[in-house]
């Protein structure tokens, strides 16, 4: 009789091909709840040039190995989940084609500087709580909800709009994070995610909250940590520069911008 | 025990490496008023040391330099462990090291510049 769940070992990738290219993806894999063995599983997968590795984890999933933890979630650089390390670099795996890699071999490791959940998902708990700390939302004592005249709108410059805009972009998906050399030494440094973000909002002339921010990133483990790598901004999948955003605020702590 | 905002810190981190910098090419160019062999001669140092202007230069290159070095080292120290107590440690080590250092160096600024070398 046949059976409805055939050995995995006896599947094969089931994308259609019209191409004879293929990849080999090394994944690092990794359970630390279970114990501290960590290996490398290779498959072997069709690939078209349109492929990106998050296809190409996909198929491995579905049809290789569906014990191989990935976090995914929107597949157009927009969520932020898919963040790894692929050939060594930090990427977001829905945002790297095979065929830029320019490598018949492609290995994707969990991302530097977070703790493994399993595979290839890590966990964004320090990232997330330092994202809190810095109040990444407009502080204001008064409020857009007018008791006379209903709403009404904080108003802002296209001019002022221009000093932040581009880190409004930023995603959270911890890319930056995780290429900063601060952060694989300094377990409580804050971190180049959240030191753009402090920048978005204290630029932003609608927000009041400068001074409560500025204390949050002064201290041992905040912005002054940073050397300047500028790793995080060569990574940021979204054109973010946290590196600059860290320098101008370093303006305002040392008094040379209001 | 009065904690200092990291910015200040840094501020005096950034202005006493300004200031070191300066006294330091003031510290060469006075090598430079003789033969650079001769300047560093034994009687010539030592009058350097007596002259009290000089004496001055090398006091306040001695803190500067000593208060940016400590700091940097604090900072080394601090990224790579993290903990209260071995911050507070590494702190606390850092100012006593520097404290030292200005006390032997001023030792011997002030017993040099008074003749009793």
């Amino acid at each position: 009789m046949a059976t409805l769940h055939p050995k995995l070992s006896d599947e094969h990738s089931q994308t259609v091909v019209s191409s004879t290219k293929s990849v080999k993806i090394k994944i690092k894999r990794s359970n630390p709840n279970v114990n501290s063995e960590e290996r490398f599983d290779d498959f072997v997968v069709p690939i078209e040039k349109w492929t990106t590795v998050l296809d190409v984890l996909l198929d491995v999933k579905s049809h290789l190995d569906h014990s191989v933890g990935v976090r995914y979630s929107c597949r157009q650089a927009s969520c932020g989940s898919c963040g790894m390390k692929i050939n060594g670099k930090p990427a977001l795996a829905c945002f790297t084609k095979i065929s830029e890699l320019n490598s018949d071999t492609v290995t994707v490791e969990p991302m530097d500087n977070f703790p493994v959940v399993r595979d290839l998902a890590v966990s964004f708990e320090r990232m997330i709580n330092n994202h809190k700390k810095v109040m990444p939302y407009v502080i204001r004592d008064d409020s857009e909800i007018d008791p006379e005249s209903g709403m009404r709108e904080f108003l802002q410059s296209p001019e002022n709009v221009d000093k932040y805009i581009q880190f409004s972009s930023c995603i959270k998906c911890g890319l930056c994070n995780s290429a900063c050399p601060t952060m694989a030494m300094d377990k409580t440094f804050v971190g180049p995610q959240a030191l753009a973000q402090a920048y978005r909002y204290i630029a932003d002339e609608r927000d009041k909250g400068k001074n409560k921010r500025l204390k949050v990133i002064d201290e041992s483990h905040g912005i002054w940590r940073c050397h300047f790598a500028g790793s995080c901004s060569q990574v940021c999948p979204k054109g973010v520069d946290p590196a600059m955003g860290i320098q101008l605020l370093r303006g305002y702590l040392l008094g040379i911008r209001d | 025990m009065m904690v200092l905002r990291e910015s200040i810190i840094m501020k005096i981190h950034y202005g006493t490496a300004l200031g070191a910098l300066a006294l330091t090419v003031v510290h060469i160019l006075m090598r430079l008023t003789q033969d650079f062999h001769e300047s560093l001669a034994y009687e010539n140092v030592i009058a350097n040391y007596e002259s009290v202007g000089y004496a001055l230069l090398l006091e306040l290159l001695l803190i500067l330099i000593s208060v940016h070095g400590f700091n940097g080292l604090r900072v080394i120290l601090l990224e790579m462990n993290q903990g209260p107590t071995y911050e507070k440690l590494v702190t606390i080590g850092c100012l006593a090291g520097m404290a030292a250092l200005i006390a032997y160096g001023s030792r011997t600024i002030i017993m040099t510049n008074m003749g009793m070398v």
